[in-house]
């Protein structure tokens, strides 16, 4: 096979990327858009391999069959509710294969010019740069995602660790990877600089993801995932290879533009992410005020006969449903309901759980059928006239204050207007403040019932008894 | 010369691939928000093609060796990507 024929190629395996992604954007077309995708991998795998003589095969075939069977075994394995630290886990790989690809560019690129090219550069402007930047995006990337899988899996804290010069450390660690970025370019035959600034961007990825807690991390996830791609793009300029540069870079802008979507969704800048942060205020003092004599406890069964006289109820799950594996007595209490002619609806935050969409994945894999699942915009509307909602495992997406006053650490952040709805049911297991660490008034509200508990064993008392009453 | 060449078209590529990406992606609705995360990271897997053609370059263990690294993790990164996109998509549907 000539150069051009594996150009063209790649060039039918971009095609099929873009096709792919854009498809993946529809409910109706998203099957057919991961499928695109795979097969545009597909093509330019095996024309590459064609390309080259089927060289280095057992090497090859090592890589390959291996890597794929630890991606189906993880990918089969793992469950729905842990899908935030796989997707967060498979952009790490992403990131140290950029790391290496780069690497071994590089190593065989020296010894070449070592080998007798004569006075020959060992790289070019761009191969150098990118080269650099591959190590430096790539590895932050994987330490950085590492970090995430850790804090979404439970081993490393969920809360933001912050701690004094928390800006200066990083100012400073970024800027001694940007030294040694330069030194690499101006020397590439230094090879072992390479692995110092590769270790030095791993140390600044565990630095930027440390200080971000949990309920910040689906805008973590997803500012990784275009951090992977733009590495990938990066050694697609190491290696003058269009089809890297294509992927890579369409992978990046996308991923911006979901992290957009996830930080207007709290009403946030990026930068307020990253740097600034909640859940380093705490502000308890008042809690007993707003609470003090206005919180009325409720029981399954009094709910279930609530349930029975409405027409119109509507779920609001959060991270805590996910946390306590709830979904199952969701579903169960949704046909229930709707065996009784109740209309049932779900109204979903863009920022309820650890990962854009999260609520969705673990509403579908119990069949509910997406188009009850409704965005924030277009179920705020209707809660005047719902009769119940029931808030499950939720708290500071549906916290009034956002609306109501100025000063708090959430406000301005468009919320869940739940507290309009003839009565709230809130599922909880305390009082204790949500992520953001502030007293939520929707608590005292008139209208809301509070019952206390473990969301799964709740909602599957709450099943029964609605079957009894 | 050629060298600036060859720079300017794949940065031309580049730069135009970023404004498909931004296009492409605008619209999706929320729901599909983790299939498309996970699906775009499936696709940044890509790498994968840049550790083979490390890998037939040829050159000397440690570079053999780190292209297989390479190969080994973004094949995880691809197929475990795409396979798993594809088992929550399955997820979704429409009940009538």
């Amino acid at each position: 096979m000539q150069p051009e024929h594996l150009n063209l190629l790649y060039l039918v395996a971009a095609v099929l990327f873009i096709m792919g992604l854009k498809s993946l954007g529809h409910p109706r077309t998203a099957v057919r858009g991961n499928i695109l995708g795979a097969v545009g991998m597909a093509l330019a795998v095996v024309g590459t391999l064609w390309y080259q003589g089927f060289v280095h095969m057992e090497l090859v075939a090592g890589g390959l069959i291996g890597g794929s069977i630890i991606g189906i075994v993880l990918a089969v394995r793992i469950k729905m509710t842990a899908m935030p630290q796989l997707v967060g886990l498979f952009n790490g790989f992403g990131g140290v294969a950029s790391v290496l690809v780069a690497g071994a560019v590089l190593i065989a690129a020296v010894a070449t010019a070592l080998m007798g090219a004569g006075s020959a550069a060992i790289m070019s402007a761009q191969e150098s740069v990118a080269t650099a930047a591959s190590g430096l995006i790539g590895a932050v990337t994987f330490l950085g995602s590492v970090i995430a899988f850790g804090k979404l899996q439970g081993f490393v804290t969920e809360k933001p660790v912050r701690y004094h010069g928390e800006q200066v450390v990083k100012i400073l660690v970024l800027g001694g990877a940007l030294v040694l970025s330069a030194m690499i370019v101006l020397d590439p035959s230094r090879t072992e600089l390479y692995w110092v600034l590769v270790g030095l961007a791993a140390v600044l990825g565990v630095l930027l993801v440390m200080p971000i807690g949990g309920a910040d991390m689906p805008i973590v996830i997803a500012l990784l995932n275009s951090y992977s791609g733009i590495a990938a793009a990066a050694t697609g300029f190491v290696l003058s290879n269009n089809v890297l540069i294509v992927a890579g870079s369409l992978v990046g802008a996308s991923g911006i533009i979901l992290t957009q979507n996830m930080c207007k969704a709290m009403n946030r800048s990026l930068a307020n992410v990253l740097f600034g942060g909640v859940g380093a205020i705490v502000e308890n003092k008042e809690q007993g005020d707003i609470y003090a004599g206005k919180v009325k406890s409720t029981s399954a069964e009094e709910v279930a006969m609530i349930l029975k006289t409405a027409s119109r109820v509507a779920f609001v799950p959060g991270y805590g449903m996910a946390v306590a594996r709830a979904q199952t007595g969701v579903r169960l209490l949704t046909e229930a309901m709707e065996a009784d002619d109740i209309h049932v609806e779900f109204g979903i935050h863009p920022v309820a759980g650890r990962m854009p969409g999260h609520m969705n994945v673990l509403l579908a894999e119990e069949n509910i059928s997406y188009d009850k699942l409704r965005e924030m915009d277009a179920i705020n509307p209707d809660f005047p006239s719902t009769d119940v909602v029931i808030v499950l495992g939720a708290n500071d997406v549906v916290n009034p204050i956002a609306r109501e006053s100025a000063g708090s650490p959430i406000s301005g952040m468009p919320i869940l207007d739940v507290d309009k709805a003839r009565t709230v049911v809130v599922i909880k297991r305390s009082l204790s403040p949500g992520f953001a660490g502030i007293a939520n008034p929707l608590f005292a509200a008139d209208n809301t019932l509070m019952l206390f508990g473990d969301g799964k064993k709740v909602m599957e008392e709450l099943v029964a008894a609605y079957k009894d009453a | 010369m050629l060298d600036t060449a060859a720079f300017i078209n794949i940065l031309t590529i580049f730069v135009l691939a970023i404004f498909v990406g931004f296009e492409v992606i605008t619209k999706v609705p929320p729901i599909l928000h983790t299939p498309l995360m996970s699906g775009s990271n499936a696709i940044s897997g890509i790498t994968v093609i840049g550790a083979l053609l490390a890998l037939g370059a040829g050159g000397g263990p440690v570079t053999t060796g780190l292209a297989t690294a390479a190969l080994f993790f973004a094949t995880i990164n691809v197929v475990g990507g795409f396979v798993v996109t594809h088992r929550m998509l399955s997820k979704f549907k429409k009940r009538d």
